[in-house]
């Protein structure tokens, strides 16, 4: 068990640094990832919208959009570092209890 | 590399969710078969260091950025079945909750990222690590696999990117999808990938491998699925 206390604190420690992956684009004016723009972005890119695009792109609304609050957009980047940082924790922990259930139903199933 | 919705065409968003669905099963099945209680926690710790791994956002300055995924490595703990579903588990949370990557394309991008990735990488290292004796030689055979795993995994999604053009261009010649066709999409990828975010999934994947199996982790030493034992 002592392994795994181990990782645990290392996954908190990753989680607490996680802010870096929002600083560090910002600091080298770097904008998203190729292929994953907004709708707005991909007019600017293209002259026009794709009209299936248009559809479907934003058919569900996250409570949490780019792991931060919704309309945080704008928000200063210590604002927005402080929602990245509840989100890493929140959305480990969600992972981490998913993971778990998963694995718990699966040993389950197997007696 | 998370696909969001609205890139892909219905046909090529069902169509990944109909290979997916029965891969989830056999990785379901396989973790079930080697799965004891203590191991439990493995799948936890795997899909939960994934999800912040992926928030680590690279920058490639004044221009896109991505970022690594862990996938091999956790190929490498808990076996590539336990990855799928371990890595699922984390893309499922990105899109729900953070709308990181879109809900229609979550069976595209658990085929590329929670699937491609982790077995291409994974028997990447394996075939490595036969020729590789030491252990620093091992985890450089880790390292090559984190970067073919994320390779593979951008090569697979610029080809689906790609390929929307050709199912789907309006009367009017304009894309109704993703509209960058294969000669654009699969370049820009796999070059952003194979030269960079490739490159840190390799450093990351060979270091963090060294430093566990020096410290004689449960997390590499004790695999979940006995998949990696094979």
């Amino acid at each position: 068990m002592n392994g795994y206390r181990r990782l645990w604190i290392a996954l908190l420690v990753l989680a607490l640094l996680s802010p870096i992956g929002l600083y560090l684009p910002s600091l080298l004016k770097a904008g998203g990832a190729w292929g994953e723009w907004g709708l707005d972005e991909i007019r600017e890119r293209l002259g026009y919208t794709p009209a299936g695009m248009e559809k479907t792109a934003d058919l569900w609304k996250a409570p949490l959009p780019d792991y931060a609050l919704p309309g945080q957009e704008n928000a200063p980047l210590s604002r927005l570092s402080l929602s990245y940082l509840f989100s890493a924790f929140l959305g480990m922990g969600l992972c981490a209890g998913g993971g778990y259930l998963v694995a718990r139903w699966l040993a389950k199933r197997k007696a | 590399m998370h696909i969001p919705d609205g890139y892909l065409g219905p046909p090529t968003y069902l169509a990944t969710y109909a290979v997916c669905l029965p891969l989830w099963r056999v990785a379901a099945r396989r973790v079930k078969e080697g799965l004891t209680s203590r191991q439990i926690p493995l799948l936890a710790i795997s899909a939960a260091f994934s999800f912040v791994v992926m928030m680590f956002n690279i920058p490639l300055p004044g221009g896109t950025t991505g970022h690594a995924v862990g996938g091999v490595l956790i190929a490498i703990a808990v076996g590539p079945w336990g990855a799928m579903l371990a890595i699922s588990i984390a893309l499922v949370i990105q899109a729900l909750l953070f709308g990181d990557g879109g809900i229609t394309a979550i069976g595209a991008n658990c085929l590329n990222i929670a699937f491609v990735m982790p077995f291409v990488g994974f028997y990447t290292y394996r075939l490595l690590m036969g020729r590789f004796v030491s252990e620093k030689w091992q985890a450089v055979a880790a390292g090559i696999g984190g970067w073919a795993g994320l390779s593979a995994a951008a090569l697979t999604t610029g080809v689906m990117f790609g390929i929307q053009p050709l199912l789907h261009t309006g009367a009017d010649g304009r894309a109704l999808y993703a509209p960058y066709p294969l000669s654009v999409a699969v370049p820009i990828m796999l070059l952003e990938h194979v030269a960079v975010f490739g490159v840190v999934e390799g450093l990351v994947t060979g270091l963090v491998y060294r430093y566990l199996s020096r410290a004689h982790s449960a997390w590499i030493l004790r695999p979940a699925t006995g998949e990696a034992g094979r």
